[in-house]
């Protein structure tokens, strides 16, 4: 209550400021670029004994890339979380160092010069969707756009040869890409728009199963296209065999339904179907049955005599790792053999920061995406707040199936792990997320006072 | 709305508990299986990450590592490799260690706690201390003049200090060098199956592992069973014993190599070792002073160790009479290590005391710091010191003019038996040649090494084979050796 005034004048609306908190940001990123940097100094000292030569180029780099970011947020998004960007830069400059250190173990196949091209170009597209994208509320109008887009890219991979079991890839010279990973921000773009438009029809119509109120399903008619939709990514990621990304869509998919009906049902119905769907492809489908055995016995192949799998050389790393971690360069997660960089570098992270740094990475994420779900709540515009929720929850099951599947809490499925992994599709995906998520929380954050006191 | 989506951020929520969970789960409380996981290479590259500590001799290392820069560093290197295996073993990165390298890993590994400058130093900082030293007693000279004296053929030796107990000498031929063991490439797994395969058994460490019916050697653990419980008080009487002697309840004849046995004195006999005399005193003896006295040389004693496991020894504790006069003599089921006749030796030569053998005079970190020094040890009284001197007496006429004279050592009292040991089915495999033996330099208060040598050599002639002619040559070689290196 800062400007009460006397007489006869009508109240004056209280100035209420809201703090834009541009400067703890900044803090917080120089914190998130010295810590990725001392990263990158203690695996050179452990591995070689000396700084790595390229400490103060690495340093510089992520410093100018945080900086260009932060500027972009100062400029066109002054009410932005202010906790968003310093997340994403301290687990990509994480990321980077932990696939640093596993190049030192495979001379031959450096990972970390590509994933830092890539997450340039992440942080590019994040400086472009920050400053282009003024209201969110303009995606709302591509959404029929967005899901062609989606289901091309999705379909597109078909065309190309499998790489390890999985058609997930196109490759075009010595690149290669992952098409579904851009669909994800497209498919949530739809269903938030698609579910904002729809959501009276599909909360308060329809018929009623069993006399059960809450078990009432909306009319197809209105149902029917985002079914058909969602049946479409699925059923070409099962062609694909990309189970992680079609478990992603699934759990995106009930999520937001409930969150935009309020229908227990949802998510009765949509276990249920998962349930199933999961029972019918684990048995049926070799590549996923072997999967799941391997999550029920994972250390079967070494009674067998054929030494461990994957799974198990992930859980000896994790084990290796303990509380504490045996420090940076200096744990041997490398013998997880050929996707160590990629699906499984959390047993890095794990093996050599121990359960305590495993503890602060998840929290880093639970904290990003609390805060997207925070922006979420504030919003008031339906598609902004479905949005909101839908790119959190994104992020939130990409670390619960990749890191649950890296440590035997559920079968394994490929995925990346959030900016920690080798991948540059997931890099710059994930780039977009959050520039979404500052986008939003602008909004959210930076509102005009309500509207009744005028 | 709102209160939906505060559903949802709650399911993420379970979602992150659920992983902080199971991190816990697989981190903390699965954490020591997984470690202990034979398949969790880990433990190889850390083992391998440094160089192995030492085995000496002589205070000069036999062993060396060799670093490969492969993901198992480092690699073992042995000089004088086929001369020490039965010493060192081997140390594989593929198929584990042996004999020292196994029984004194935690030293040279450097995992033992004793090797930390400080306790739980180590587990504070993570550090891994470098290999320690195992210093042995083995006498470079000894174990040359043995392994040169075997000269390829099947046998083996053993020396040791009576006084102490030190094994000045181990020795196992044919040999082989554990050099070729060490590292993960194919020629590794090509000299394992080779190795594995021979007839000869190279890997086999016959001074230890392997155990023969002594024969005739045997009788000096009869005669001090005999002289012990009474059984004959001057060594000068006649015995009473016919010639040939049927063995009580059967018969079955036994005869003697050489004439005079008849009614001979026990100092004639064990000077020409008699069958028909020592047989006749075992059964007069009785069994249970005789499996006494076998145990309280070392016999039936399954935990010895040196500090590698020895094998038993064996002389049965239940037989019928005919049996005990056949075991008196190193026969029917009677079987004794090289190292444990040995001990028979040295034993007499040391006033009846049987000293623990020993092959590690101590253990030190990189430094020279001592962690752990092996002193001489009593394992027990195995006679009389008496009857130790009368036995000595005699041994030594073995040598002076009895069966053993191919050992003697001209101004050095030399004590012997020798021993000729039938084996197979009904004997027809080719007799193994025993030698055991004592010396003592004339400026010696006491014997300065005890020696134990079988010959089993299948390609030399059955008339050749006795331990007068292939071994007593070798026991001669290996206690000058000694003499001149005491």
């Amino acid at each position: 209550m800062a400007g009460t005034s006397a007489g006869t004048a009508p109240p004056a609306v209280p100035a209420v400021r809201v703090p834009r908190r541009r400067g703890t940001e900044l803090t917080l990123l120089v914190v998130a670029v010295l810590l990725s940097v001392y990263g990158y100094c203690a695996v050179g000292l452990a591995k070689n004994d000396t700084v790595p030569p390229g400490a103060a180029g690495y340093g510089a780099g992520l410093g100018v890339l945080a900086l260009v970011a932060h500027l972009a947020v100062r400029l066109r998004a002054p009410y932005a979380d202010p906790l968003l960007l310093p997340i994403a830069v301290l687990l990509n400059g994480l990321g980077l160092v932990l696939i640093y250190r596993l190049d030192l173990e495979t001379p031959h196949d450096e990972a970390a010069p590509a994933q830092l091209i890539w997450s340039t170009v992440g942080v590019g597209l994040f400086i472009a969707v920050v400053l282009s994208l003024r209201d969110h509320r303009l995606l709302q109008r591509y959404a029929y756009l967005s899901v062609v887009t989606a289901l091309a890219l999705m379909i597109v991979p078909i065309l190309f040869p499998a790489v390890n079991g999985a058609r997930i890839w196109i490759r075009i010279g010595g690149f290669s890409i992952q098409p579904g990973e851009f669909a994800k921000i497209l498919l949530a773009v739809f269903f938030a728009s698609y579910l904002a438009a729809n959501r009276n029809a599909l909360a308060y119509t329809g018929r009623t199963l069993w006399r059960f109120k809450r078990l009432q399903l909306p009319t197809g008619r209105v149902l029917g296209p985002i079914v058909a939709i969602w049946l479409l990514s699925v059923g070409v990621l099962v062609l694909e065999r990309d189970l992680g990304t079609s478990l992603l869509f699934f759990g995106l998919f009930v999520i937001l339904l409930y969150v935009a009906t309020g229908r227990i049902g949802w998510i009765a119905v949509g276990l249920l179907l998962a349930a199933l769907g999961a029972f019918a492809v684990g048995s049926l489908e070799p590549h996923v049955h072997s999967r799941v055995e391997d999550w029920l016995h994972p250390f079967a192949s070494i009674e067998a005599g054929r030494g461990p799998n994957q799974l198990a050389q992930s859980l000896f790393a994790f084990a290796a790792g303990g509380m504490l971690g045996t420090g940076l360069g200096l744990g041997h997660s490398i013998l997880i053999g050929f996707a160590a960089k990629s699906d499984f570098i959390l047993a890095t992270a794990g093996e050599e920061l121990g359960l305590s740094g495993l503890c602060a990475i998840f929290l880093l994420y639970a904290l990003l995406v609390e805060r997207g779900f925070r922006a979420g709540l504030a919003l008031r515009d339906a598609f902004g707040r479905l949005l909101a929720i839908g790119l959190a929850s994104i992020l939130a099951l990409q670390v619960f199936v990749i890191a649950g599947g890296v440590m035997g809490l559920i079968p394994l499925t490929g995925m990346a792990m959030p900016f920690l992994a080798q991948g540059g599709s997931s890099v710059v995906t994930n780039w977009i997320i959050v520039a979404l998520l500052i986008r939003v929380s602008d909004s959210a954050r930076g509102q005009p006072v309500p509207a009744e006191a005028a | 709305m709102k209160r939906y989506i505060r559903h949802a951020a709650a399911f993420c929520a379970l979602l992150l508990i659920a992983l902080l969970v199971n991190a816990t789960r697989v981190q903390v409380f699965q954490a020591g299986s997984l470690d202990a996981n034979e398949a969790n290479r880990r433990n190889a590259i850390v083992r391998f990450e440094q160089p192995r500590g030492d085995i000496l001799v002589d205070g000069r290392p036999v062993t060396g590592s060799r670093d490969t820069g492969e993901q198992l560093r480092y690699e073992r290197t042995y000089r004088n490799g086929p001369l020490y295996a039965p010493v060192t073993g081997y140390a594989s990165q593929v198929y584990g260690t042996t004999f020292l390298e196994h029984a004194e890993d935690d030293i040279l590994s450097g995992t033992d706690p004793m090797l930390a400058p400080l306790p739980l130093w180590n587990d504070i900082t993570r550090a891994q201390n470098p290999g320690g030293k195992v210093e042995t007693t083995i006498k470079a000279a000894v174990q040359q003049a043995a392994y040169a004296g075997l000269g390829g053929k099947r046998g083996a030796v053993a020396a040791l200090e009576p006084s102490t107990g030190k094994i000045l000498a181990l020795v196992s031929a044919p040999s082989y060098d554990p050099e070729r063991l060490s590292g993960t490439d194919r020629a590794v797994a090509d000299t394992w199956a080779e190795l594995n395969g021979s007839a000869t058994k190279p890997m086999l460490n016959r001074a230890i592992r392997q155990t023969y019916p002594p024969g005739s050697t045997f009788k000096v653990v009869t005669a001090a069973a005999a002289l012990d419980a009474g059984e004959v008080t001057d060594l000068d009487a006649p015995t009473k014993s016919p010639n040939p002697y049927t063995l009580p309840g059967t018969s079955t004849q036994l005869t003697n190599e050489v004439d005079g046995c008849k009614n001979a004195s026990l100092r004639y006999a064990f000077q020409w070792s008699c069958n028909t005399v020592f047989a006749k005193l075992g059964v007069d003896t009785g069994l249970t002073p005789m499996v006494g006295t076998a145990r309280d040389f070392g016999f039936n004693d399954s935990g010895l160790r040196i500090p590698s496991s020895v094998a038993a020894s064996n002389f049965d504790t239940s037989m019928d009479r005919a049996q005990l006069g056949l075991s008196a003599i190193g026969q029917y089921d009677t079987r004794a290590t090289p190292l444990q006749m040995a001990m028979v030796a040295a034993a007499v030569a040391n006033g009846g005391s049987v000293k623990a053998p020993h092959l590690v005079d101590r253990t030190t970190t990189e430094d020279g710091d001592v962690v752990d020094a092996t002193g001489a040890r009593t394992l027990r009284q195995a006679m009389n010191p008496g009857t130790a001197a009368q036995l000595r007496e005699m041994m030594a006429q073995v040598v002076d003019e009895g069966t053993g004279t191919n050992a003697a050592i001209p101004g050095v009292t030399v004590g012997g038996k020798t021993g000729t040991a039938q084996h197979g089915i009904d004997n027809s495999g080719t007799p193994y040649a025993w030698f055991i033996s004592w010396a003592q330099a004339a400026d010696d208060p006491e014997p300065s090494v005890a020696v134990a040598v079988v010959v089993e050599d299948a390609a030399a002639d059955r008339g050749d084979i006795s331990g007068g002619g292939s071994a007593a040559p070798i026991a001669k070689a290996v206690m000058e050796a000694a003499i001149g290196a005491h």
